[in-house]
């Protein structure tokens, strides 16, 4: 399947649109080309048909510490198997721009399952797209396919990141002597406020009085704001600091700069606060990518709903940083040990939320994948701050 | 004739020049500029594919480069083009969901002039703020640029919220049935044909009717104009609003023809783009056509770039980069250059 | 001291802290502009200046060991683009807007090309001095640690008003700013005086993107700029085109944009994206208020009126 679509496209492709003379030249110029990439691939062109090719496409700079990198790294890790070709592209914005993104990866590298990591991809601009290439994957990282709206050759995958931001709660609670804890964000969605809701019960169920400020920054890459944000939060006695934005990097900085305790989020920041750091969520996306690679082949059907979290190896801890206490390790690794097997709730009612309604009540419970998780809009007592803009 | 063969001849010098100096820049990071050419061509215009994707690419830039170009025919140097075109997105966005459920032709129709009017009037602002109280229409521009960016953000998270739009926050849709389509069975949509029309319809209407001479006129010498009856004023603002309805159409394009409904990826940098254009075009309406499809061009062949050379996204930047800051150079050249010259003088 | 008193003096501290820490970069842009605008150009390219400069800056640091030669670096960077600018503008017929524009979108594509490799490693920052030092309170502390680069700014300010006034080279500056004929009937090179002081500026502006980079917020990524440079374009004439009111207004759009995080931290969280938009707001209506079309505004150079 995968050479028939390569070299058709690919074929169509040089040689729609060219006259004869210029033809040759162009393709005299196209051989030295294909040779120079194969050389730096390291593979000959004869094989380049066969392999399982795969596309990749970041909203921002594929190194930004965070987010987008966590998903380079998983693109990395696949490209380094001998029989996958993966191509990729940053700084892609949402706009009809990741359309043709898409397409030019199918119609000029031959791309089988594309990646579109960024969640303002799926709709519309994957949705539409995916019905005109039906023998192509969409896999969407954050979207929620559904059998009955959506196209058959669309998926969805996502990891409960939100368990390694419970563990870290759970650290965070330990660890906090003033009781305060920050979490700077980049704009209220579901994403966020879980992640938030979840840090926050963790701590709370080693010390109920504590509290979670919340600062909104108002865009997903604002350094400065970052760290101004930091630095109030640290004024106002906050001894524990985390965040949701696309590259963690200044916060934690700032925070160990600061004298206080940080979690890192999306990658591993220990290096960048080796005092200070706590521990961190991770994403492992290398181990999702590697799945689906695998799947195609081996040539097994692709599920197009795909969800995990430590069990299925999709997230991780970072490792503790040298503050932490063995008590507080000891609480964590226990947490962490009934997520892996299942047994963890954190969405059992009573739940109220931070203005007093009672948002699940008491004998009902979510589980982890329960779809209603997914469009969270509240934020849980204890949390300081409101979802309004 | 002579003065034609020299405006083609110092523009196309100007980027053979600068696609001179791109190539000693790749070199030196280390990749074949040959092959790069290559691939600049197979991705913008190698194919009937590369080309739909360097027009559909080019279409919000014909609109944006206008609300630049037509201010400063008349003396003006606006750079609102990125907030005309979110306010009039914003607004076409809001008049759709509105109306939402009617006849599909009268919503569209209506969201066009949601987003002419709109975007028309933000610019409008400019032209009177100049006007009528001597404020700097750059600087006022960028600020109101800014201001535009703030409401977007702040009524799509907020007020205009559809919580369906889970970790996308965007207003409420404007409808699957009022979506401008494709043309064709092509993948350009309609936002191309209005580009096209309304650069030929300002080309007309600055290059061929009274207005537009009025326009040139003051725009060389606001004395002399004045002294010569000319409503100043009026004239100001209604290009200024013409201006900014272009921008403002193509908020409303990004939204009916993509989108379908507002968020913040109106905000893509079309708008800043657009300046160049205008600029490389020399406030031309008519030029502003193959400038933006030049643009356009560069910017889709830039995944390539990512994907065949493992180049950075900046690559793509950097050729805009070389290419404005050479092609502006190329200004001095005109009417210098002694071939020309002689020529001149010998026909 | 109860819970309501330490977050208002919180809060008042952050505000402050931020308008320093913050308010640095707007600074030295600022008073480049300014430097650029007396001479009778703008240059819109000071962004390009600031992004390279911070890339530059973080860069020679992580590279040489020492921050103080990034920020010489990034302002060597600064003069490179400021020749450009001002050799372009000086050709006939040449937009200085539209080379400003040109210039940005190359400074930064440029510098996120070249700086790739530096996102990641961790270069050596910018030392402060810790004025606070005699206070018992980690908050009073923090935000009395205070950047050299700021002292640095803080004197140039003074040094640059009192330039203008008095120095010979200040009054050929302004006089070429204020009426290029008169300038040419004194004999002075034009063209000479505006390539020197689009130059210098952009030194500044280069600086300014080294203290973002290398010290606060202290790391160089392709989102750090959020437009600073434009905005001291309008931060100048927000300042009249007195250096010593770029400092006072340098400090104001600094502690604005701390403004919004540090309510935030006491949970005054609605608005967020209007104390964004403020600073903007306050811009245009200062400009509306002071503006006349009758009279020219007070400090304004003569040769930015005519267009």
């Amino acid at each position: 399947m995968s050479k028939d679509i390569t070299d058709k496209n690919v074929n169509a492709t040089i040689d729609a649109n060219f006259d004869g003379k210029r033809r040759q030249v162009l393709k005299g110029i196209a051989a030295a080309g294909i040779t120079g990439l194969a050389a730096s691939y390291g593979m000959s062109p004869a094989f380049a048909a066969k392999k399982v090719n795969m596309g990749f496409i970041y909203v921002g700079p594929r190194d930004d510490y965070g987010y987008n990198q966590a998903h380079y790294e998983g693109k990395t890790a696949v490209a380094a198997m001998d029989w996958v070709k993966a191509v990729d592209e940053e700084n892609v914005p949402e706009t009809i721009e990741v359309v043709k993104t898409m397409e030019s990866m199918i119609n000029l590298d031959g791309t089988q399952i594309l990646f579109p990591t960024s969640f303002g991809y799926f709709d519309p601009h994957i949705l539409k797209t995916a019905p005109k290439y039906p023998d192509v994957m969409f896999l969407h990282c954050g979207g929620l396919w559904d059998a009955n709206k959506h196209p058959k050759n669309v998926g969805s995958y996502f990891g409960y990141i939100d368990e390694p931001v419970y563990v870290s709660g759970i650290v965070a609670g330990h660890m906090s002597k003033t009781g305060k804890l920050g979490y700077i964000a980049a704009i209220p969605i579901p994403q966020v406020l879980r992640n938030i809701n979840n840090f926050t019960m963790a701590a709370r169920s080693v010390n109920p009085d504590i509290t979670t400020t919340v600062i909104f920054t108002g865009g997903w890459a604002n350094p400065v704001k970052e760290a101004e944000a930091a630095n109030a939060m640290v004024d106002q006695g906050i001894d524990v600091l985390t965040c949701h934005v696309d590259s963690p990097k200044v916060v934690v900085e700032t925070a160990e700069k600061r004298g206080v305790y940080s979690c890192g989020y999306h990658a591993n920041q220990m290096t960048l606060a080796p005092k200070g750091f706590l521990t961190g969520a991770e994403w492992n996306w290398s181990k999702v990518y590697t799945d689906y690679a695998e799947m195609i082949k081996t040539g097994k059907p692709i599920p197009n709903l795909v969800r995990g979290g430590f069990k299925e190896g999709i997230v991780k801890s970072s490792p503790y940083g040298p503050a932490v206490s063995e008590k507080a390790k000891k609480h964590a690794d226990e947490v962490r040990g009934k997520f892996t097997e299942g047994s963890m709730v954190v969405y059992k009612g009573p739940i109220k939320d931070n203005a007093g309604k009672t948002v699940i009540p008491a004998g009902k419970q979510y589980t982890q994948t329960d779809i209603w998780l997914e469009s969270m809009d509240w934020m849980v007592e204890g949390v300081i701050g409101t979802t309004k803009s | 004739m002579i003065r034609i063969f020299e405006s083609l001849f110092v523009p196309i010098a100007a980027l053979l020049i600068s696609l001179l100096l791109f190539a000693v820049f790749v070199s030196i990071a280390g990749v074949n500029p040959l092959e790069v050419f290559y691939s600049i061509y197979r991705g913008a215009f190698g194919s009937w594919f590369s080309w739909q994707n360097t027009l559909v690419r080019a279409a919000p830039l014909m609109l944006t480069a206008l609300c630049t170009a037509l201010a400063a025919r008349i003396g003006l140097i606006v750079i609102g083009n990125e907030g005309a075109m979110v306010v009039g997105g914003l607004c076409a966005a809001l008049v759709g969901i509105v109306l939402n459920g009617l006849a599909p032709f009268f919503v569209i129709t209506s969201m066009v002039v949601a987003g002419i009017i709109s975007g028309g009037l933000w610019i409008g602002i400019v032209g009177a703020l100049k006007y009528y109280r001597g404020v700097n229409e750059t600087i006022s521009s960028l600020l109101l640029n800014y201001i535009a960016i703030a409401v977007l953000n702040f009524l799509v998270v907020g007020p205009l919220r559809d919580p369906a739009t889970l970790n996308k926050p965007s207003s409420y849709p404007i409808g699957e049935a009022n979506m401008l389509g494709m043309i064709g069975d092509s993948s350009i949509h309609w936002g191309l044909i209005f580009g096209l029309m309304t650069c030929l319809l300002m080309w007309f209407l600055m290059k061929r009717t009274v207005f537009g001479f009025s326009v040139d006129i003051t725009g060389g010498n606001v004395r002399a104009a004045q002294i010569s009856g000319l409503p100043v004023g009026r004239l100001i603002l209604t290009t200024c609003f013409l201006g900014g309805a272009a921008a403002g159409l193509a908020g409303m394009l990004e939204i009916a023809a993509v989108q379908g409904r507002a968020n913040t990826s109106l905000n893509a940098g079309y708008g800043y783009a657009g300046i160049l254009v205008a600029f490389l075009a020399r406030h031309n309406p008519l030029a502003i056509i193959p400038v933006a499809i030049l643009l356009g061009g560069i910017r889709a062949s830039s995944g390539l770039l990512q994907r065949s050379h493992e180049l950075p996204d900046a690559t793509a930047l950097v050729l805009q980069g070389i290419i404005f800051v050479v092609i502006l150079a190329s200004e001095a050249f005109y009417g210098r250059i002694k071939w020309f010259k002689t020529k001149e003088a010998t026909t | 001291m109860n819970g309501e008193d330490v977050g208002l003096f919180g809060i008042l501290i952050a505000v402050l802290g931020g308008a320093v820490r913050v308010g640095t970069p707007f600074l030295f842009v600022s008073l480049g502009e300014c430097l650029t605008e007396k001479s009778g150009r703008i240059n819109l390219g000071l962004e390009g200046n600031l992004v390279m400069g911070a890339m530059a800056g973080y860069g020679i640091s992580y590279l040489s060991g020492s921050p103080w030669l990034g920020v010489l670096v990034a302002g060597l960077c600064g003069i490179g683009f400021g020749f450009i600018h001002a050799m372009l503008c000086q050709q006939k017929g040449v937009n200085d807007i539209a080379v400003g524009i040109a210039l940005m979108i190359f400074g930064t594509g440029l510098a996120f090309f070249i700086g790739k490799p530096f996102i990641q490693p961790v270069a050596p920052r910018l030392p402060s001095i810790g004025f606070g030092d005699w206070s018992d309170s980690p908050v009073v502390r923090a935000a009395l640690e205070i950047n050299v680069l700021f002292l640095l700014g803080l004197l140039l300010a003074p040094a640059m008003w009192w330039f203008f006034r008095n120095a010979r080279w200040g009054l050929i500056v302004r006089t070429v700013g204020e009426s290029a004929d008169a300038a040419l009937a004194m004999g002075i090179n034009i063209n000479r005086v505006r390539m020197l002081s689009t130059m210098a500026g952009g030194f500044l502006a280069g600086v300014g993107g080294s203290f973002l980079s290398l010290y606060y917020p202290g790391s160089w990524n392709e989102g750090l700029s959020s437009g600073q440079g434009l905005m001291a374009v309008a931060l100048v004439i927000f300042a009249r085109w007195n250096p010593l009111n770029c400092l006072y207004a340098s400090l104001l759009f600094g502690g604005a944009a701390a403004l919004g995080p540090a309510l935030q931290s006491v949970g005054i969280t609605w608005g967020y994206y209007l104390f964004n938009a403020a600073p903007y707001i306050l811009t245009l209506a200062i400009m509306i208020a002071t503006s006349s079309s009758r009279r020219r505004v007070a400090g304004m150079p003569g040769e930015l009126v005519s267009r």
